[in-house]
């Protein structure tokens, strides 16, 4: 188990930043937007699709030279559906709470963009471990996204992070409540989180002028 | 009366695009001409129209905890096959669009071209299998009504992809500063829209017999806000207000 080659490696990094499947490759939007007023939700919802878009593309990359081309975005789908049965379980059995607060997000990982548009950019076209680093990467950028978009959703909206009030407690009025701090509640609407990926998307473009649309 | 009012609450307070921003993919990717956008609306309400009644006799008969024992017999009534949800309705859904693929190809072959990719591409469109598993969340208790939902969820989406294919056809002679240009400020410019899609919010909270209805036949699904704010914060004024706004967005769900 040496270091990873450094093709490899860019596998991983890519996504993080220039080849991003939120910002840059627009895909995977959808649960991006509705689960992240809570840190721990965002987290866990990265966990799943890391766990699906890796041990899939790992899945379509054994299988690719014997699927008929005609029926391939089936089999996609049902691999897709199998695996997120599973980590929906999963959930439900360890996490009973967490699947409440992401209902139906869980299963809309199935048509998340990003695992569809991995298999058949990728894993359709290559071997398995490079296939599973692939994944591993493109859901590590999206989970970036969505810690980012969690962490200020849940910080600003509720005081919190996690849980625990690192703010001060607003109640009681200690910490940055007492010298009159409120919290916007607004953050924790759905609205801002469109608007707080359209500023990550601005910070990223201004860093790195090559992304830039004309 | 009941068809009346789910039909103007999937439009405007469960707006699809604006409060659970599904179908955001395609969305975004397609909004750029008007006329695409139509087609694609179009196409996804007709999808909407046909999968969520399917799914809902899917589910009435063979998911459901109990479902099987009322017409198989009585000993399969312990089945609980819900956890297979996902898959089946994933596959009537590709099922149903390979069907309406080759309808549109027969009957109008130039809106089958002009919308290319697009039409398969609807198969895995996260707006098709949300309406099928909120109308499961939600239990929706009749054919009609899943109908209804099917229909209005999908008019909801073409409004909101009609919308901002129109603001983007007009903003390109506006000066947008060039890292939020095209995905950027689309971005912004929907969360604007779907903080004015909230206003809706308080539409159908008339009356102490349809506020009871709403709690007992949905509620099923809560949105993160909910329990972010009583979960994590103790009862205070400010507290109040927040759970009031949340609240009276969700109040219908």
């Amino acid at each position: 188990m040496g270091l990873l080659s450094k093709k490899d490696a860019k596998l991983i990094t890519d996504p993080l930043a220039d080849n991003n499947p939120i910002t840059i490759q627009v895909l995977g939007i959808c649960s991006a937007l509705a689960i992240t007023a809570q840190l721990k939700a965002s987290i866990v919802m990265a966990l799943s699709v890391m766990a699906v878009l890796g041990i899939g593309n790992v899945v379509i990359s054994l299988m690719r030279n014997i699927i008929p081309s005609k029926i391939r975005i089936i089999v996609q789908l049902v691999v897709v559906a199998a695996l997120v049965i599973i980590v929906d379980q999963v959930l439900k059995a360890f996490s009973y709470e967490l699947s409440k607060t992401l209902s139906v997000f869980v299963g809309l990982i199935i048509t998340n963009c990003i695992i569809m548009g991995r298999f058949e950019a990728f894993a359709l076209g290559n071997g398995p471990w490079k296939s599973f680093l692939d994944g591993v990467g493109n859901a590590a950028g999206y989970g970036l996204i969505l810690i980012i978009v969690g962490f200020f959703r849940e910080l600003l909206g509720s005081g919190t992070l996690l849980g625990f009030k690192v703010l001060g407690d607003s109640v009681k009025k200690t910490g940055l409540y007492a010298i009159g701090y409120e919290n916007n509640g607004f953050m924790l609407l759905s609205p801002m989180a469109l608007i707080v990926v359209g500023i990550i998307i601005w910070v990223q473009r201004s860093r790195n002028k090559a992304l830039i649309e004309d | 009366m009941e068809h009346i009012e789910l039909f103007f609450k999937s439009i405007f307070i469960d707006n699809m695009v604006f409060a659970t921003f599904l179908g955001m993919c395609s969305y975004l990717a397609v909004s750029k001409k008007v006329s695409t956008a139509v087609g694609l609306g179009a196409a996804v309400i007709f999808v909407l129209a046909v999968t969520v009644p399917v799914n809902w006799l899917l589910d009435q008969y063979i998911l459901q905890p109990g479902a099987l024992g009322t017409w198989l017999g009585p000993e399969y009534a312990d089945y609980d096959l819900s956890f297979l949800s996902f898959i089946m309705f994933i596959a009537t859904i590709a099922t149903m669009v390979q069907l309406v693929e080759i309808v549109v190809e027969k009957f109008s072959p130039s809106l089958y071209n002009s919308l290319g990719i697009f039409l398969p591409l609807i198969a895995v469109n996260c707006a098709i299998l949300g309406g099928s598993l909120f109308m499961q969340s939600r239990e929706i208790p009749t054919i009609g009504l899943a109908f209804n939902y099917g229909v209005a969820s999908g008019i909801g989406w073409f409004l909101a992809i009609l919308a901002i294919a129109a603001i983007r056809e007009k903003i390109r002679y506006s000066n947008v500063p060039a890292p939020l240009r095209g995905l950027g400020i689309t971005f912004i410019i929907t969360g604007l829209m779907a903080i004015g899609f909230m206003s809706f919010g308080g539409m159908l909270t008339g009356g102490d017999d349809a506020g009871k209805k709403e709690e007992t036949t949905t509620a099923q699904v809560e949105t993160v806000e909910t329990p972010t704010v009583t979960e994590v914060t103790e009862v205070a004024v400010e507290v109040e207000d927040t759970k009031e706004l949340a609240n009276n967005t969700n109040v219908n769900e």
